[in-house]
């Protein structure tokens, strides 16, 4: 069995498969970008893309994202390996605080971004509606989301993102 | 400078938006333990055994603790050391702490928690806060004699005259609810020994000296033996003081009789269980007014329920005294505020600080006040408001600064168009499914702690031989920015690009005790600090470059990375400046200390200068509210705050943003409740902060003028944004169903999430 994060395959051992997915991430792998904040799948820091789909990992296995292709903030990477974009638009737009809730929003927002390039503003706050922030009330994160979906109606989706 | 950009900026933001940041769960030491929290089941319980055999037995346990093995002292606290580390005589709330589980692994640690046995005699609990002052109520704390925990007070002029003079008396009963923090990120601590005897914290806490003061005191270590270390943090907002600390000298503990390093982090649950909450008030308020719609005189009587420890219970419950009348002046004012022990969850800091309770009511008071003597609430707020000149009800003159209150007010009424949208309000009439209304409150907060505490902080500059300059002060990053605004004053006053500068992120072993940051103090305070050791340094650096330019020191302005002469525009570099201070054996190195002015406080009549400095803000919200269902729809927000001088305006519109929506939570959706002491929604599904979707479109109207009181002209930002959209929304509710909400949170359909909080008393 094997589990392909950031566009890297690795083993997973017999032990490993019914370890939480997020213990195997921030321990095994060290990418500690994913946060641990509710362990009910309530609040989003934890959000990851699976197959390009925003999931809440806190409450999965090793071996519920066997064989699919998993993003972490770690591996959303701009074309020339610097900043994407998106994560420019959220410094740009003063969207980030505390940065707990960040890894999450970003993930979520760039999933909805590849599908939807041109939002409303109401769709924004729709799309975001699973990860919390306390911070920032949300306003400059709609705006970062906003800023940054004209990159996303121009540059083909294939240099979006390593995965 | 080049600080004028069109794009926000913070130093800490690519770590953040990359991942890269370490949070304290995300540093590991080789041979980290990792320990669990015991709780026992009682509200109040003599504690007579806890028993850890069959724990310490269990797979992967190293230790546990208890407080049996506390070599220093187990009873801390800010004010009052009353809070227990680990329980000792008795446990006196459903979050106190029997012992500490010490494993391998966290889950190890977790899995043996539940083999300790505690054998404890359950008490009758007091529950109510109403209870706990009546004759035989059970005592939460035997040996203080009472469960007043303190009283504050205000006597100014004759109230009983004032109320008999006046055309109109208004008596009303206000109630608030727990609230939690709910910053996303848990308490959590890593500490270790080092081989050097010091014990060295990391931990997810904003009062990093408290934080050292708490683990010195369990451990029996000096203070010279403890050091924090700032770690980047998720959210505190007030709440991570005291329990966040207690969470750290737990871990030290540990890590101490292990001899290895232990990381303790919370589970949501934990936290919401232990951690410490907004007060819930009780306030029972009279306000006389002329037919005019002058207010004569107000009485007013706050109960507060601090839970079962003091906390900084006396300090909160001082603010809400200060400023019982918001930022009205009332000639007669009769206040009596008391704090109580129950054994619900301990209450302490939190944003606002006791000021969102006492401006729900008093500016609910404003509006129910216009309404009976059919003014509009505008003229009322006018007639009323502090002005430049005017005395407070504590006696202050407000002279020294702008008063600014006219125009945070004036700002927000345009730019809303508020009083066109007054017109449209359907005050429970017609019969649209839709109920349309609009509201608005105001409000002056004292800057930084007051007569509070003690308020000074420093900072440190020290430019390297190539040029690059650290700078550090005494305020932690909470995740507001604090760090950023440090670096952006340094940068003005050095007439250098933000770029040299670097934050060195602070030790409690390197720079001295500058007390917490909470009370929106970081910029007003570590940026006084900050910009008095700039100026220091440029002094020194003004010498120097006044031989190399052969001018008097004073002539030397420093901009755009040169030391130029004025008048001859002859000038030298800052690197070449700082090149010849060291040819020459002169540090160019400042360290600058800011004391808060000075304030005075009379506590018997509750009369004094009870603030250095005052902030002013005006908030408005426009919302629907749906016939059947009750539901609300807020469709706008907007807020006018005077920050003194803007540092850096994104974190400041975000600290705006932030505190709004903080605000709106606590106006319609967020309570804590309990159930016979017992919590009943400990987690993020169950306690419902606000998501994007319950938030309107926000505007921010950042209103200037700087502050003589401060040495860099801003004073703060972070609580007042959190203290008015409660009033403004139950104003606008008023304005659109006619109905007026006296309790928090606000729920016009009766429809509630949870049970009303239980007053019942049990064990």
């Amino acid at each position: 069995m094997t589990i392909t994060v950031n566009g890297t395959e690795h083993p997973v051992s017999e032990r490993q498969r019914t370890k939480r997915l997020i213990e195997f991430l921030r321990e095994d792998l060290d990418l500690t970008g994913v946060k641990n904040a509710c362990d009910v799948g309530a609040c989003g820091a934890c959000t990851l893309l699976v197959d390009e789909q925003p999931l809440r990992i806190c409450t999965k296995q090793v071996q519920d994202v066997a064989g699919h292709r998993v993003l972490t903030i770690e591996g959303l990477k701009g074309i020339d390996g610097g900043l994407h974009p998106l994560q420019q638009a959220f410094i740009d737009a003063g969207a980030i605080q505390c940065g707990f809730c960040t890894p999450g929003m970003v993930l979520t927002a760039h999933a909805f971004l590849l599908h939807n390039p041109r939002p409303s503003r109401a769709e924004i706050r729709r799309a975001i509606y699973s990860n919390l922030c306390r911070c920032t009330g949300y306003q400059q994160i709609v705006d970062a989301i906003e800023a940054a979906a004209v990159f996303y109606g121009t540059v083909p989706r294939t240099l979006s993102h390593q995965s | 400078m080049a600080d004028i950009d069109r794009r926000a900026w913070r130093n800490d933001a690519v770590g953040k938006v990359t991942g890269q940041t370490k949070y304290t769960d995300d540093l590991k030491f080789v041979n980290m333990l990792h320990a669990a929290p015991v709780y026992a089941d009682f509200v109040h319980a003599r504690l007579i055994a806890v028993h850890t055999d069959a724990a310490e037995r269990a797979a992967g346990v190293v230790r546990v603790l208890t407080a049996r093995d506390v070599p220093g002292s187990n009873r801390v606290g800010q004010i009052v050391a009353d809070f227990r580390v680990f329980a000792d005589d008795k446990i006196r709330y459903h979050g106190d702490v029997v012992a500490l589980v010490v494993a391998r692994t966290r889950d190890e640690a977790i899995r043996a928690a539940g083999l300790v046995r505690v054998d404890a005699e359950p008490l009758p609990a007091v529950l109510d806060p109403d209870d706990a002052l009546r004759d035989g109520s059970p005592l939460v704390h035997e040996a203080h004699g009472t469960n007043v925990v303190n009283t504050h007070r205000v006597r100014r002029g004759d109230v009983e005259e004032g109320l008999r003079r006046s055309d109109l008396v208004v008596e009303e009963h206000f109630e608030t609810q727990f609230v939690e923090h709910a910053y996303m990120e848990p308490e959590v601590a890593v500490c270790r020994m080092r081989h050097d005897g010091v014990m060295e914290v990391y931990g997810s806490m904003q009062h990093p000296f408290s934080t050292r003061r708490f683990v010195s005191a369990l451990l029996g270590m000096p203070l010279s033996r403890v050091e924090v270390i700032g770690t980047p943090m998720g959210g505190g907002f007030g709440g991570k003081d005291d329990t966040a600390a207690i969470v750290c000298a737990r871990a030290a503990l540990a890590a101490k009789v292990t001899g290895v390093p232990v990381k303790l982090m919370y589970r949501r649950d934990w936290s919401i269980r232990e951690s410490y909450k907004r007060h819930p008030y009780r306030v029972s308020y009279t306000m006389g007014l002329t037919r005019d719609g002058v207010i004569n005189a107000v009485r007013c009587r706050i109960l507060a329920d601090s839970g079962a420890y003091c906390s900084v219970t006396p300090w909160v419950t001082w603010r809400s005294t200060v400023q019982c009348c918001g930022p009205y002046v009332v000639p007669n004012v009769h206040c009596d505020t008391i704090a109580v022990y129950t054994n619900n969850v301990v209450t302490g800091a939190m944003r606002g600080f006791g000021s969102p309770q006492m401006n729900f009511v008093v500016d609910s008071m404003i509006e129910i006040a216009a309404d009976r003597l059919s003014l509009p609430a505008l003229d009322i707020r006018r007639k009323n408001m502090v002005k430049q000149g005017s005395v407070t009800i504590t006696g202050q003159e407000l002279d020294d600064h702008s008063v600014a209150m006219r125009q945070v007010l004036d700002s927000v009424v345009k730019e809303f168009d508020y009083e066109a949208k007054l017109t449209h309000c359907t005050h429970g009439k017609g019969d649209d499914e839709e109920q349309y209304g609009v509201g608005l409150a105001m409000s002056y907060r004292g800057v930084s702690l007051g007569a509070e505490g003690v308020d000074f902080c420093a900072a440190m500059i020290n430019v390297q031989a190539d040029g690059s300059v650290l700078v550090e002060t005494g305020v932690h990053e909470n995740g507001q920015g604090a760090e950023s605004a440090m670096v952006l004053l340094a940068a003005k006053e050095l007439g250098i690009r933000r770029e040299r500068i670097h934050y060195r992120r602070s030790s409690t072993s390197v720079i001295p005790d500058s007390g917490t940051t909470v009370a929106s103090r970081g910029t007003i305070m570590g940026g006084g600090a900050v910009t008095i050791a700039a100026r220091d340094l440029r002094r020194r650096m003004a010498d120097v470059a006044a031989l190399m330019l052969q001018c008097s020191p004073e002539d030397i302005d420093f901009r755009e990375e040169r030391l130029t002469v004025e008048g001859n525009r002859k000038s030298v570099t800052f690197d070449e400046t700082v090149a010849e201070m060291f040819r020459r054996q002169q540090f160019p190195h400042a360290f600058g200390v800011f004391q808060a002015p000075a304030v005075t406080w009379d506590e018997e009549h509750g009369q004094g200068k009870a603030y250095f400095t005052w902030v002013y803000g005006c908030q408005a919200v426009e919302l629907t509210v749906n016939r059947k269902s009750g539901k609300v729809r807020l469709l706008n927000a907007i807020a006018a705050h005077d920050v003194g001088r803007a540092v850096n305006r994104d974190m400041i519109e975000g600290q705006f943003f932030g505190g709004m929506a903080m605000g709106i939570g606590y106006a319609l959706h967020e309570e804590l409740v309990l159930d016979g002491g017992r919590i009943v929604n400990a987690n993020l599904n169950s306690y419902r902060i606000p998501r994007s979707m319950d938030i309107p479109e926000m505007r921010a109207i950042i209103v200037e003028n700087p502050d003589p009181n401060s040495p860099s002209g801003a004073k703060s930002i972070g609580e007042p944004t959190n203290e008015l959209m409660a009033p403004a929304v139950a104003n606008a509710i008023f304005n659109a169903t006619g109905v007026r909400h006296y309790r928090l949170p606000i729920r016009p359909g009766g429809t509630s999430a949870h049970a009303p909080a239980s007053t019942s008393v049990g064990g």
